[in-house]
């Protein structure tokens, strides 16, 4: 027998929907940004910044990986290529024009985004194991043509000087911490956003089932390299500020392994099916980082993160959301 | 116009080079091309080779070469280990594209900061008779350290050739490469069949690390040259094939010392993979593959 649904009228529906998807995500984002700037008047102690720079740093890198690690199952270990990208373009601009860093950022999304979308179109139509091989690739070949760029210092390195800050800031440390605040929101509801569109919901079936996913008419390799084109550019937007923020560049602090293993073991750990799986990777993995640096060694705070992705991705593959989610349920 | 006496010492270089790297690749060739297991901690399994060898060398006086059969078992053993870990984790699952991936680029990390926090960041070499010295022929040169290296690792994949072609579990690790459900069907253990093959893998990358020392001071990051090397050897030798495998080899090697002596020796490290980026838009299944 055929029953009939009581007949909500589509304007309630889609207005309750506009707002759980996009107002109270908004709100919460200036909220947090706001919270952010009036820390700016209580933390006196200017290495605090720095260090929360790193771990927003992390935040805006692990959320990009995810959107195509995490939602299609396509692995980037190019990560350091990226990132490297945003980096010397911002030297490059240092040496030439110096336009604003807000400015700088945006340039370097738009040069990783283009070369994320060649890179893309290249390798994506290929199994997922030989396009992370070749992202691996592009990484390398891209630490060698900087390695040879005499212009941006070569092996050798530049030394960047940090310009004056904005006034409304102080210090430059303070402005950093307050840019990528801003970046790490906004990549957040970036990949949020992606997550809730037909764009997300497309990875997704590629993730479960590439050839099924593709045979019901979804746009596979267009989806893609939307994805690989969007991920590439915020990491390369993350690469901008770090030159100020370490005043030094060289390919090998570029280049550093360090930064794809952190950004590919944050996603894995906290969960990448959601767009909070990585926040929440990025904030623990990060902060344990600078605790276990600062009060042990960095080599064994490397190692620790070595260790529980191999152990999150052994035993809890659908890391902390996921374990956070059988709890709940077994208690539920 | 270029020195021919050049040319020719360049492409001598290249072919004992790509002998080398048959050596590292023919474990990449087994795990990845015939097992279909991505192990890219490869290359850290050689750079702990060649310390094993290091620290037995240094300490004991033993010679490279032995100390890498002495290093052969417990190589082989650990192979097996990781393969039990991931036929457990992920194989079984069949989750084993991402999160394999995942693992294995843990491992090699591990395997990194682990010689990094032992040995630390300096570069360390081997000492043995053979590695100063250098046969001349007129203007040809034969440096000893590279003429070895080239031997061994021919050898060395000429061996796991008839092994695969002639004995009874070398044929059933290429039934498992081709149809693990067959091999199933007339009563062969495919897990176990990988298991030993991918100790195999592991223990070929403890030789190829002795070959590496003797050739170069090594330290711990250098294996990250190395993973896209083999990679795009494997890819371009057509996968499963070992002879494949070792045209691949001296292709990269001989492109390698062209590059590095009209090019720059900087340049070196980009050559692998920017043959590996073309081989996999222009022709994925390798030079040699069907």
């Amino acid at each position: 027998m055929n029953t009939i649904e009581p007949t909500v009228p589509t304007w309630a529906t889609s207005r309750s929907r506009v707002a759980r998807r996009y107002l109270i995500p908004l709100t919460a984002s200036v909220l947090i940004v706001l919270f952010g700037f009036a820390l700016l008047d209580w933390i006196s102690y200017e290495y605090a910044y720095l260090a929360i720079y790193t771990i927003l740093q992390y935040v805006v890198l692990a959320t990009a990986w995810n959107i195509l690690g995490g939602y299609a199952g396509y692995v980037n270990f190019g990560v350091a290529g990226f990132f490297a990208l945003g980096i010397y373009t911002s030297v490059v601009n240092y040496k030439t024009l110096q336009l604003p860093l807000p400015v700088i950022i945006i340039i370097a999304g738009i040069v990783a985004g283009i070369v994320g979308l060649g890179m893309g179109y290249l390798t994506l139509r290929l199994r997922g194991v030989f396009f992370s091989i070749a992202t691996l690739a592009f990484a390398v070949v891209l630490n060698t043509v900087f390695n040879n760029w005499h212009f941006v210092g070569g092996a050798r390195g530049v030394p960047v000087l940090r310009p004056d800050a904005p006034l409304f800031f102080g210090t430059y440390p303070r402005y950093l911490f307050g840019v990528l605040l801003v970046l790490a929101v906004a990549a957040v509801l970036i990949a949020r956003a992606v997550e809730y569109s037909w764009l997300g919901r497309g990875l997704a079936a590629i993730r479960d089932d590439e050839l099924a996913a593709e045979c019901s008419g979804v746009p596979a390799l267009r989806l893609k390299l939307m994805a690989t084109t969007i991920s590439g550019a915020l990491m390369g937007m993350a690469g901008a500020p770090f030159p100020y923020y370490i005043t030094y560049i060289d390919p090998a602090s570029a280049f550093s392994l360090t930064i794809a293993v952190n950004t590919v073991a944050m996603p894995v750990i906290g969960g990448m099916t959601t767009w909070i799986g990585p926040v929440i990777g990025a904030v623990m993995l990060g902060s344990l980082q600078q605790i276990t640096t600062v009060t042990i060694s960095s080599a064994l705070s490397l190692m620790l993160v070595g260790v529980l992705l191999v152990v999150f991705v052994a035993l809890a593959p659908r890391g902390i959301v996921g374990v956070v989610k059988t709890l709940r349920e077994r208690w539920a | 116009m270029v020195n021919p006496e050049l040319l020719f010492n360049a492409l001598l270089t290249g072919l004992f080079l790509g002998g080398f790297y048959a050596a590292v690749s023919v474990g990449i060739t087994i795990a990845f091309g015939m097992l279909d297991i991505v192990n890219i901690a490869h290359p850290a399994f050689i750079m702990l080779g060649a310390f094993v060898e290091f620290y037995l060398n240094s300490n004991f006086g033993i010679d490279p070469l032995l100390a890498s059969l002495i290093a052969i078992p417990p190589a082989f053993l650990v192979g097996r280990l990781l393969y039990k870990i991931y036929y457990y984790a992920f194989e079984r699952h069949g989750e084993e594209s991402l999160q394999g991936l995942a693992f294995f680029f843990g491992i090699l990390f591990i395997v990194e900061v682990g010689l990094l926090l032992v040995f630390g960041v300096d570069y360390r070499f081997v000492e043995a008779d053979y590695i100063r010295k250098t046969i001349e022929f007129g203007y040809i040169s034969l440096p000893l350290r590279l003429v070895v290296p080239m031997i061994v690792g021919l050898a060395m994949v000429a061996a796991i050739y008839f092994f695969t072609s002639r004995t009874f579990l070398g044929r059933a690790i290429l039934a498992v490469s081709q149809d693990p459900g067959a091999l199933r069907f007339v009563g062969g253990n495919p897990m176990r069949v990988k298991e030993i093959a991918f100790g195999l893998s592991i223990a070929t990358a403890v030789v190829a690390g002795a070959l590496l020392i003797i050739i170069q001071p090594v330290e711990p990051s250098l294996g990250r040259e190395y993973i896209g090397r083999v990679f795009a050897i494997c890819v371009l030798g057509g996968m499963t094939s070992l002879g494949g495998t070792v045209l691949a080899s001296i292709i990269v090697g001989i492109t390698e010392a062209l590059t590095t002596t009209f090019g720059g020796p900087s340049w070196a490290p980009a050559v692998a993979f920017g043959l590996l980026i073309f081989a996999l838009v222009v022709r994925p299944q390798g030079i040699f593959g069907r």
